[in-house]
């Protein structure tokens, strides 16, 4: 069973051995010309000279690249130093979607626990629960938050109305409203995959402990949560990875003011900057720093994988 | 599983050839959102049998954007304002209408008869004209409202609610008339004076939207907002207590105008589509709708008479001059957006 | 275990914390689909029950667009979720009863590649890709967009279903003279339908939900629901916007049930 997960499922048999290409010749059409060819010609792209303007002319340069890393002054003639506007913006991507996982985590986790010591008839009902708002539209689910997060909306009237607070509290359009944003967007994520794992977990290992006279929590600490920690870390990654993307909550629940990497590359194509190669350059970067963490993440797995055996 | 696939594909072929069987009585817009009223598109489908079909846009930028990234080719026509008309003329984006080809282009108000942005009209006609300045809530804030200073230096109350538009043209031109410096200035002390002033601006402001900037002030989310004219009006109308400031500074007039696009997939139709704009009956239907004024000379009969007072289409004595946006050379159009980025970042 | 006086399992607190995590969830949806049965213009005031926007998402001035727009989601989705099955179910079927094989790894990657990259870097390389080759934007670019990042969707029930059922029926049907192309459609495939269903409807969903990569690869004037919602909801929430996202939730979940109850009839076999 091992890497079982990261290679697609174990095989059952071999039964349909002599037609195997020719069955798995649409998926390698489709995907090869659809997915992986526009990510090298994007890679392509992130190397070629910007046109005035919007669109590309085909010139190899490193313009992009430089742009995003160089800071040339106001007017593109100073020695060039560290350009910080960039890096930033990666950095409060990465700031957002680590703050709204972690809250994802504080609430997903002790969620998926309490679900998983259920009873095994009504297991699957609170799962159901727990994914039928992920079916919902994320747009809807994105304009309903900043519908409850308005200066006028639900959540002040409450406060004001419980005097909780004298005066509405400024929520729509910071940064706190993005995070929300993203934790709510993703819960769900957090919430399955530790399920999942806490689901396997074998209890007689918390009763040995407690025969030990661990206290609850340090067998909650040093029993249950090394033993569910590749769930805990599936769900990590499943919130964080889409987070940094996001694109929907920085716009409608951010006011668009703070850039996070998703506005910048829409920006690039659909707004006012209009830099093809630079939206290129920095989708690359998103995809390399992505790649990045599922690497580590499959080095662990691989490693508690053989640990375990 | 293979008559499945077969009857996909059939349904495919079908629903794809049913978009192209008609093509000949299309038209594809692409305008800004919120400003052409159904109503006229449906007459228009009404006289002439062509479909209709709008997409709309925030920003000139983002059309010209847009149009760049593989729309051109897709849409009839466009509405660019001013400086963005001779932009696309430059990047020859725009078709030439042949004289003669609209009859009713005999009905352009003398003194619009030759714009600078587009000489003789002759990849465009006019739509509307207004100005960009910005609203202030007088509930919230009853100080003198017409400066500048409004939006770049705020007093205390009205710092953090403040809505810019998400325009680089729009802002960027009303920073330029609060500092007192050209638009398309190369003196480096007065762009960096720019810089330095926004980035200190940007700490008043709540958000940066276009699409929202009229819901964002009738819903009190802000106090203050960049906002044209004729949509103020409408704001105004949903929430009385909301001001149209023309700072002694000045303030953006723009004219926007309907062209038409090269490769035009159903340039018969854009025509037709341009000669029934260019009739005064239906450009005024435009302007009791969005609330601002038209090019056309012969409209007045049409109009709705509350136009003629409305206060934000008629400036005090007080007001300062209202300027056309300029467009600058590539190289300074670099630091122009190097500014506008790092307001952004 | 007489002896114990607690139960190991329970944590105090996470009863309450579950309940949070559930009222977090449902508050918004629920809130947004009281509002929509709002009778006032505006989207503040309570000002009784009604349920004219849902007859102004029907008759109303936008009822045209947000019709095109459905008719366009509802056609793409059916489409997309039926080739992506069609192409998952084969590769599940090369991939679990096709024996070890060298490309494997590499042909699961692939599979997967939807799943890693993220959305907003799919949406820009397909807008490149369409835009170089000088494919024309419109409803076929959606439909082959939205063909591909379902692949994967897919292909994860499909799989974990073939997996479970295992291959001694197809054996024994052959053993009994039934050729593979036999053993495959009155065998494998009746077995597999619970996983086939629950592939299509999440592939289904998946699609008619997206919003970023549509938004990129869309043409002129073509608009599927989530983009025409996302036009709309630019200009401000209006009442309208509510009633049609609360029949797509309730949409949503008439699937998610069925899904449900067809993934759970499976297990009952």
């Amino acid at each position: 069973m091992a890497g079982g997960a990261a290679s697609g499922g174990s095989t059952q048999g071999d039964t349909y051995k002599e037609a195997r290409n020719w069955l798995l010749l649409p998926a390698w059409v489709t995907l090869s010309i659809l997915v992986l060819l526009p990510v090298l010609l994007m890679l392509v792209y992130s190397f070629l000279t910007k046109e005035f303007r919007g669109g590309v002319i085909w010139e190899f340069s490193l313009g992009a690249y430089d742009q995003f890393f160089f800071d040339r002054g106001l007017f593109g003639d100073e020695p060039p130093k560290l350009e910080w506007t960039y890096i930033t913006i990666f950095w409060r991507s990465i700031w957002q979607a680590g703050l709204a996982t972690i809250l994802s985590l504080l609430i997903g986790f002790p969620t998926a626990y309490y679900i998983a010591t259920r009873s095994e008839k009504v297991r699957p009902l609170w799962v159901f629960l727990i994914t039928i708002p992920y079916w919902v539209n994320l747009l809807i689910r994105t304009v309903s938050m900043r519908f409850m997060l308005r200066e006028e909306g639900p959540i002040n009237n409450a406060l004001v109305w419980s005097g909780l607070a004298d005066s509405p509290i400024q929520m729509i359009n910071t940064n706190f409203a993005v995070q929300i944003g993203l934790f709510y967007s993703y819960l769900p994520f957090m919430v399955l995959p530790i399920y999942a794992a806490v689901e396997r977990y074998n209890f007689s290992l918390s009763e040995a402990a407690s025969d030990l006279y661990a206290s609850k929590w340090t067998t909650l600490r040093r029993i249950v949560l090394p033993s569910v920690r590749p769930g805990v870390v599936a769900g990590c990654i499943l919130v964080f990875v889409p987070s940094m993307g996001a694109f929907l909550a920085p716009d409608l629940l951010g006011g668009a003011k703070n850039f996070m990497i998703g506005s910048l590359i829409e920006e690039q194509f659909k707004g006012n900057a209009g830099n093809w190669p630079f939206g290129a350059a920095a989708s690359m970067i998103l995809l390399s720093l992505v790649l990045i963490i599922l690497t580590l993440y499959a080095r662990q797995q691989a490693r508690a994988n053989k640990a375990g055996a | 599983m293979k008559s499945l696939l077969t009857s996909t594909a059939i349904a495919a072929t079908l629903a794809l050839g049913a978009g192209t069987a008609q093509a000949e009585g299309n038209l594809s817009i692409y305008h800004w959102f919120e400003y052409m009223p159904q109503t006229l598109l449906d007459k228009f489908t009404a006289e002439t049998g062509i479909i209709v079909t709008m997409d709309t846009y925030d920003s000139n930028e983002a059309m010209l954007a847009s149009l760049k990234a593989g729309g051109m080719g897709t849409y009839d026509v466009a509405v660019p304002g001013d400086y963005m008309v001779s932009i696309m003329i430059g990047e020859g984006l725009l078709d030439t209408v042949a004289d003669g080809e609209l009859k009713n282009k005999g009905n352009i108000a003398p003194e619009w008869a030759d714009p600078s942005f587009d000489p003789g009209w002759s990849h465009s006609i006019p739509y509307q004209w207004g100005s960009t300045s910005f609203m202030v809530d007088t509930a919230a804030f009853d100080g003198n409202i017409d400066t500048t200073d409004i939006l770049f230096n705020p007093p205390a109350e009205l710092s953090g609610r403040i809505n810019m538009l998400d325009s680089q043209g729009e802002v960027l031109a009303m920073a330029a008339l609060h500092l007192g410096i050209p638009q398309c200035s190369q003196d480096r002390e007065q762009l960096k004076a720019l810089d330095a002033m926004l980035q200190e601006a940007k700490g008043h402001w709540a958000s940066f939207n276009s699409d929202t900037a009229k819901e964002v002030l009738v819903s009190g989310d802000v106090a203050v907002g960049q906002i044209y004219d004729g949509f103020g009006a409408k704001a105004r109308a949903d929430r009385a207590s909301l001001k149209y400031a023309f700072p002694t500074q000045g303030y953006v007039a723009w004219m926007d105008n309907v062209v038409l696009l090269e490769d035009a997939p159903n340039r018969d139709s854009a025509i037709a589509f341009m000669d029934f704009l260019l009739e005064p009956e239906n450009i005024a239907a435009v302007s009791n709708y969005a609330r601002y004024g038209s090019g056309l000379a012969g409209v007045g009969p049409f109009l709705d008479p509350e136009l003629a007072s409305l206060p934000e289409s008629n400036p005090p004595a007080s007001a300062g001059p209202g300027v056309f946006i300029e467009v600058c050379d590539e190289a300074t159009q670099a630091v122009y957006d190097r500014i506008w980025t790092n307001l952004k970042k | 275990m007489a002896a114990r006086k607690f139960d190991v399992r329970a944590y105090p607190g996470f009863a309450y914390i579950t309940a949070l995590c559930l009222l977090i969830l449902y508050v918004p949806l629920m809130v947004v689909s009281v509002y929509s049965f709002n009778s006032s213009e505006s989207i503040v005031v309570w000002e009784g029950f009604s349920t004219r926007w849902y007859a102004d998402v029907f008759v109303g001035s936008e009822s045209a667009k947000f019709k095109v727009a459905a008719r366009n989601s509802f056609f793409i989705a059916v489409i997309a979720a039926t080739v992506a099955t069609t192409i998952a179910t084969f590769a599940a079927t090369a991939m679990i009863r096709g024996g070890k094989f060298r490309l494997r790894a590499l042909s699961f990657g692939l599979i997967s590649l939807p799943l890693m990259v993220p959305e907003i870097v799919t949406a820009v390389a397909t807008l490149i890709f369409f835009s170089s080759i000088g494919f024309e934007r419109g409803i076929l670019t959606i439909l082959l967009a939205h063909i591909a990042f379902c692949i994967p969707f897919a292909y994860l029930p499909i799989s974990a279903r073939m997996q479970g059922i295992e291959d001694t029926y197809e054996q024994a049907a052959m053993d009994l003279y039934a050729t593979k192309r036999q053993a495959f459609t009155k065998i494998l495939l009746p077995l597999m339908m619970p996983g086939i269903i629950s592939g299509f409807l999440l592939a289904f969903i998946i699609s008619l939900d997206d919003f970023i990569i549509t938004n990129f690869v869309k043409g002129a004037g073509v608009e599927t629901l989530p983009t025409a919602i996302f036009g709309a909801v630019k200009q401000g929430i209006k009442p309208n916007i509510m009633a049609i996202s609360t029949m797509l939730l309730a949409f949503s979940i008439v699937m998610v049930t069925i899904s449900y109850f067809v993934s759970k009839s499976g297990e009952n076999k």
